[in-house]
């Protein structure tokens, strides 16, 4: 008996909708080519060459929670809690090295097990007691920024602690910046390596496509057999663990413990996952996305620093303007999506 | 027919509070405990308001005045979430609302009136209009609450910035302004004031018109409303309107309490609060019966926790823990699951023990 | 494949027994399947056919009875433990990644691998040999989305047959399809059964598919087995009167009153003009006049409810004008509707009709309510004469017009339902399956309702899959059939349930 055969190409309109994916972080990379390109005819001195790579420097915590924050926003969750985590992070490593005495490699280890245990304890109540995202992380927003401030009410100097040192040696490319090359200090490689780890984990391994899996429709990845409930917990956990790790990274930037550091760092990071082209609803987006969207944000800062006589919260109102233009884009997408297939 | 009818009023009579007084057991009994806890560190001043300077002093009298701005926005929240919505933006309102109104005043004519009034008047108006903004993009481009309100959470305390140039203004004690966060009328302190009249204001909006039954209807089961002939779009686009009025009149009574406007500072977390205080108050997040009442215990209780943390002896700091502590509790007890789980093993157990197992 | 010795039973169901709150969805259900046949399972909407699937895959436990597979008693977890033991399922809305490409779709979970990574050059392969083998061709790094609804069934019917399935499970797999595509799977699902031995459970609305391609086929209705036959042995006409069933010995006649010839040369309030929905109902022409029932007769996925959604306003129509009192409706959507005086009963009570947390009485006065707006609120006053008039009226159950309404049994909460549109006095009431699910006595108190109501002058339009009680009502039938309205039985002979079923038995043959 024959049976007859099925070729089925998608139509052209369907087509696009494959590219449509690639919209988003199209746009952003454009915006961001945009903004240096005006920033090079403005202004002297954009043109350093430390220009970028202090992009790295400053924002390397962020982009290290922006990660984190991608798995869980990809999974269709929201993370609130990883500011406070963070200045916990840094508060537990300043009171374990210069209070408790305890060597700083084993505090450092405490500490971003810390994050992992978290981090999962946040992903079980959501996950097996079915509370919302956003009402068990506001848990962690409270529990850690309370407890930091417990530890110091003040900043906690590391001076003297000498492993510390260790964030901020630096690496010369190309000579000297007086000579036309930059440098970079080890923690924005430690920030590019996590980069580098979430991509191939959320590209190549059976973990990262069942985060898109969940995010696209939990329902349905329930039904094709996936493991659901490893999957959520597991993206709470790396979350956690990008926090901790952020917290870690600050301290090897200022050697310093603020209890108030990270205040609203939550929602810079979710600014940054949707300004590179992650969909807030979860299961469309891209780690690089993220990178291009710190990098935005860090690029407006220093746009509005060399125009001089702008003031620190237009780059507020610009990412608010950018987050309004990148969700109305994501919806008009999403909606002609819809119709095309009915 | 006739019994029938008796039944029917019968029911009027007791029943229709009935469910309503079920879910405000709860958190009246945690307010009490506070309260009881309270006063037997500090004695009965701690509820026994005096009179100084013509207006009523104490601590309990106090926490009313500061919670006042709290709970003027949960208010505002509780109707939102009826719809099952969010609005996580009334923090950053609150800051514009209050720079608005110390901006417009803060200058040569800060003392007369008509300023005053202007100005309260632009700083409502502006809120009112981006409480309309966000139930437009809840409401008619269908974003998610979550995330429509938080684009404004994000660029509102830029707006607020760019309102007061970055500067924190001042208004001049002299001026009617701080009267709003500081006068008494009749020994009752302005905020308690303006706060039970919005409470009274909602009560008389939602129940004696049909907005809260239509609102309940929506955020209960959108489908069913929308067959059933009511207009979902418009209601929604009201209540966030509400919202943003609330959130810019708790920034201005804010404000005129400390007579300036911090646009970084002012009503920070304020919309966490807010939520916590709604949901503590009974009203489901997920949608559908709302408690403009047990918010009103929601809000004093927060506030009545802060005021216990010190007075038996913890520092400050702890009020974050403590707040950690509510919203867990809170969330597992809400979650049939987690009443599934801890049953499990007992089969019966009283509330107040699974209160206890969530507070661990 | 499968180790019982061949002829032997691969799945027997005996005795299954499942509760739902107050509700008994399955009554002592017995379910046999045999390695190599493909078995459909028949019913209408609430028979129990999908809580059947889903007690044999572990979605839902069972109350009672026993399931054996190859011989020993199981009882899965889940719908993972169902597809570990060799019971994979296909649903009618594709339970698939849409976001993600065809190939990862197709072996999620079982991707091939190097060390921890995926190979994706590997997994091409084999999922381009996999649907190669199946007779379909797609760009398999494309993703999902890209294709038509049709395309993701097959690829799920793909995934399925991956997972080395010695059960397959196809609910309403063809509802989306076209003909060539329905004869791909089906073409697939001989292979499957000739070549692998692989038993298939087969769901369908589409009579004719189901005689092209089953070997048996059981029967279902009302939560009870009605009985199984071999296809051969079951004619179309027997297999449809068993599938809608009567109940009339436990019914009182319903004297009808006779309004609706007194009114039958008047103007028709209804009248709709090639009226249709793409995908959901083709055009047709309907007229309903006042005083009279019009049933819409058909089987499950006739359209019956989508012409029911159309009329309302409850669906947009892209086709063809609606006439109501003789005058062209525009803008049709619930809320006019209601202000027209059409007031719309859907199909499922709890997800569309009720807000289960509000209270029987504030149900009831929900439609009035939102025709008034919400400043002007009806008095306590009237509003408790009117609840209290209502639930007298009705007789519904508890008399508390307190109780939240989820609480109240299925039939009193029809009751309420109706008790909301009949508060606003509509001149059309359009009731889709109103009787489903509820018990015998409250099945006639609608019944009489309806015929009073239509006494009183009202126009109904009354879908329900129970022809006798189509039949007993009605003074007009529009049967339907496969999306499309193919009759409409006037004369007073033809209000015969053996009609019905002949008209639709004919309209296949078309």
């Amino acid at each position: 008996m024959s049976t007859p055969t099925l070729t089925a190409r998608p139509s052209r309109a369907a087509a696009l909708d494959g590219l449509g994916r690639y919209v988003p972080i199209g746009a952003t990379v454009a915006l961001l080519a945009l903004m240096y390109l005006g920033g090079l005819g403005n202004y002297r001195n954009f043109d350093n060459p430390q220009l970028i790579p202090d992009l790295f420097i400053g924002n390397a915590g962020l982009l290290i929670i922006g990660v984190g924050m991608t798995f869980v926003i990809l999974s269709g969750g929201i993370d609130l809690s990883v500011g406070s985590v963070m200045a916990f992070s840094t508060m537990a490593c300043a009171w374990l090295t210069v209070d408790a005495g305890v060597s700083a490699p084993l505090a450092v280890g405490l500490v971003l097990a810390l994050g992992v245990v978290s981090g999962t304890l946040t992903g079980i109540v959501i996950h097996y007691f079915d509370v919302q995202p956003f009402i068990a992380t506001l848990v962690g927003l409270f529990l850690y920024r309370g407890l930091t401030l417990q530890i110091s009410a003040e900043d906690v100097s590391m001076r003297d602690v000498a492993f510390f040192d260790w964030g901020m040696t630096r690496v010369e490319f190309g000579g000297s910046p007086r000579e036309g090359g930059f440098s970079l200090p080890y923690l924005s490689f430690l920030a590019l390596a996590v980069v580098a780890i979430a991509f191939v984990v959320l590209h190549y391994t059976r973990f990262g496509r069942g985060v898109y899996a969940v995010g696209g429709n939990e329902q349905s990845a329930l039904l094709m057999g996936l493991p659901v409930a490893r999957t959520k917990v597991g993206v709470y956990a790396i979350s956690g663990f990008c926090a901790a790790l952020a917290g870690v990274v600050s301290a090897f930037y200022t050697k310093s413990a603020d209890p108030l550091r990270g205040v609203g760092l939550e929602l810079d990071a979710i600014a940054a996952v949707v300004i590179g082209g992650t969909l807030l609803t979860g299961g469309a987006g891209f780690v690089l996305g993220t990178v291009a969207g710190v990098m935005v944000m860090g690029l407006l800062s220093t746009i509005i620093a060399f125009q001089g006589n702008l003031n620190s919260w237009w780059a507020k109102i610009v990412v608010g303007v950018l987050l309004l233009a990148f969700i109305l884009l994501q919806r008009v997408l999403a909606r002609s999506g819809e119709k095309r297939r009915t | 027919m006739n019994t029938v009818l008796t039944r029917v009023r019968a029911a009027a009579g007791d029943g229709w509070a009935s469910p309503y007084l079920k879910r405000l057991i709860w958190p009246l009994a945690v307010l009490v405990l506070l309260i009881v806890v309270n006063v037997a560190i500090t004695g009965f001043d701690f509820l026994v308001p005096g009179v100084q300077d013509g207006r009523l002093n104490g601590a309990f009298v106090n926490i009313l005045r500061r919670s006042a701005p709290l709970l003027v926005i949960a208010l505002g929240m509780t109707l939102v979430i009826a719809t099952k919505g969010i609005d996580l933006s009334v923090g950053a309102v609150y800051a514009i609302g209050a720079a608005i109104a110390c901006q417009w005043i803060s200058g040569p004519n800060e003392n007369a009136l008509g300023t005053v009034l202007i100005a309260v008047a632009a700083a409502l108006a502006v809120a009112a209009v981006i409480g309309a903004w966000n139930g437009t993009m809840v409401a008619a481009f269908g974003i998610q609450p979550i995330v429509a309100t938080l684009i404004l959470m994000i660029a509102g305390r830029g707006i607020a910035q760019l309102i007061t140039g970055g500067q924190i203004p001042d208004v001049n004690d002299t001026s009617p302004f701080v009267e709003l966060g500081r006068g008494a009328i009749l020994t009752i302190p302005v905020p308690i004031v303006i706060a039970a009249a919005v409470l009274a204001a909602f009560a008389v909006l939602t129940r004696r018109t049909a907005l809260g039954l239509l609102l309940e209807s929506v955020g209960g089961n959108p489908e069913a409303s929308r067959l059933a002939g009511i207009r979902a779009k418009g209601i929604t686009i009201l209540v966030y309107l509400v919202c943003g009025l609330c959130a810019g009149l708790a920034g201005i009574i804010g404000a005129a309490n400390l007579g300036s406007a911090d646009a970084n500072n002012g009503g920070l977390w304020i919309e966490l609060d807010a939520i916590l205080a709604v949901v503590i108050g009974g009203t489901a997040l997920i949608g559908g019966r709302f408690f403009l009442l047990g918010t009103t215990i929601g809000v004093v209780i927060i506030g009545t926790l802060e005021v216990t943390i010190i007075n038996v002896g913890l520092s400050s700091q702890w009020q974050f823990t403590a707040k950690a502590i509510v919203v867990l509790a809170v969330a597992l007890l809400q979650s049939p699951e987690f009443r599934a789980f801890t049953l499990q093993p007992f089969r019966r157990r009283t509330p107040a023990a699974a209160v206890q197992e969530a507070a661990k | 494949m499968s180790t019982a010795p061949p002829g032997a039973p691969l799945v027997t169901m005996t005795g299954i027994v499942k509760d739902f709150t107050g509700v008994r969805a399955l009554d002592g259900v017995d379910f046999t399947l045999r390695p190599g046949e493909i078995h459909a399972v028949m019913g209408e909407n609430g028979a129990g056919k999908s809580t059947l699937i889903k007690v044999l895959t572990g979605v839902h436990g069972h109350d009672a009875g026993e399931i054996l597979l190859d011989g020993r008693a199981v009882r899965f977890s889940g719908p993972k433990a169902a597809q570990a033991a060799g019971i994979s399922t296909v649903y009618q809305e594709v339970n698939l990644a849409e976001n993600l490409s065809v190939a990862e779709n197709l072996l999620a979970g079982r991707e091939p691998r190097l060390g921890p990574f995926i190979d994706f050059r590997a997994m091409r392969r084999r999922a381009e040999a996999l649907l190669d083998d199946l007779g379909i061709e797609l760009n398999v790094a494309a993703p999902l989305s890209a294709y038509s609804i049709a395309m993701q069934q097959l690829v799920a019917i793909a995934r399925a047959v991956n997972i080395d399935a010695k059960v397959l499970i196809l609910d309403e797999p063809t509802s989306s399809l076209d003909r060539d595509e329905v004869a791909v799977l089906l073409g697939l699902m001989r292979r499957l059964a000739a070549e692998k031995g692989t038993a298939m459970v087969f769901i369908s609305h589409f009579l004719d598919q189901v005689y092209e391609i089953c070997d048996r086929m059981t029967v279902l209705r009302n939560g009870r087995l009605v009985g199984e036959w071999a296809t051969a042995d079951l004619g179309e006409s027997e297999l449809i009167g068993h599938m809608l069933g009567r109940e009339a010995a436990t019914l009182e006649q319903i004297e009808r009153a006779a309004a609706a010839h007194h009114v039958a040369d008047e103007a028709p309030l209804v009248d709709a003009k090639g009226l249709g929905r793409k995908g959901s109902i083709a055009p047709f022409d309907l007229t309903v006049r006042r005083g009279e029932v019009v049933g819409l007769a058909g089987l499950l996925g006739s359209g019956r409810t989508e012409t029911a959604r159309l009329l309302a306003g409850a669906d947009r129509a892209d086709a063809g004008e609606l006439d109501f009192e003789g005058a062209r409706v525009g803008g049709h959507n619930p809320r006019t509707a209601a202000g027209r005086g059409i007031a719309f009963c859907p199909e499922n009570r709890k997800t569309e009709g009720l807000v289960g947390e509000l209270t029987v009485a504030e149900n009831m006065i929900l439609a009035m309510q939102a025709s008034r707006g919400w400043v002007r609120s009806i008095p306590a006053a009237q509003r408790t004469r009117l609840v209290a008039e209502f639930i007298d009226k009705l007789g519904i159950r508890p008399a508390d017009p307190d109780m939240p309404v989820k609480h109240l049994s299925g039939g009193n909460q029809q009751k309420v339902l109706l008790a909301r549109w009949m508060l606003i006095e509509p001149k059309l009431l359009i009731l889709d399956e109103p009787t489903r699910g509820i018990d015998v006595g409250a099945k006639a108190d609608i019944q009489r309702l309806v015929a009073e109501l239509s006494g009183g002058g009202m126009a109904v339009v009354f879908v329900s899959a129970e022809l006798d009680e189509v039949t007993r009502l009605s003074d007009r039938i529009a049967v339907l059939r496969d999306r499309a309205l193919i009759a409409t039985l006037e004369a007073e002979a033809d209000m015969t349930t053996e009609r019905i079923v002949d008209t639709i038995v004919a309209g296949g043959e078309r």
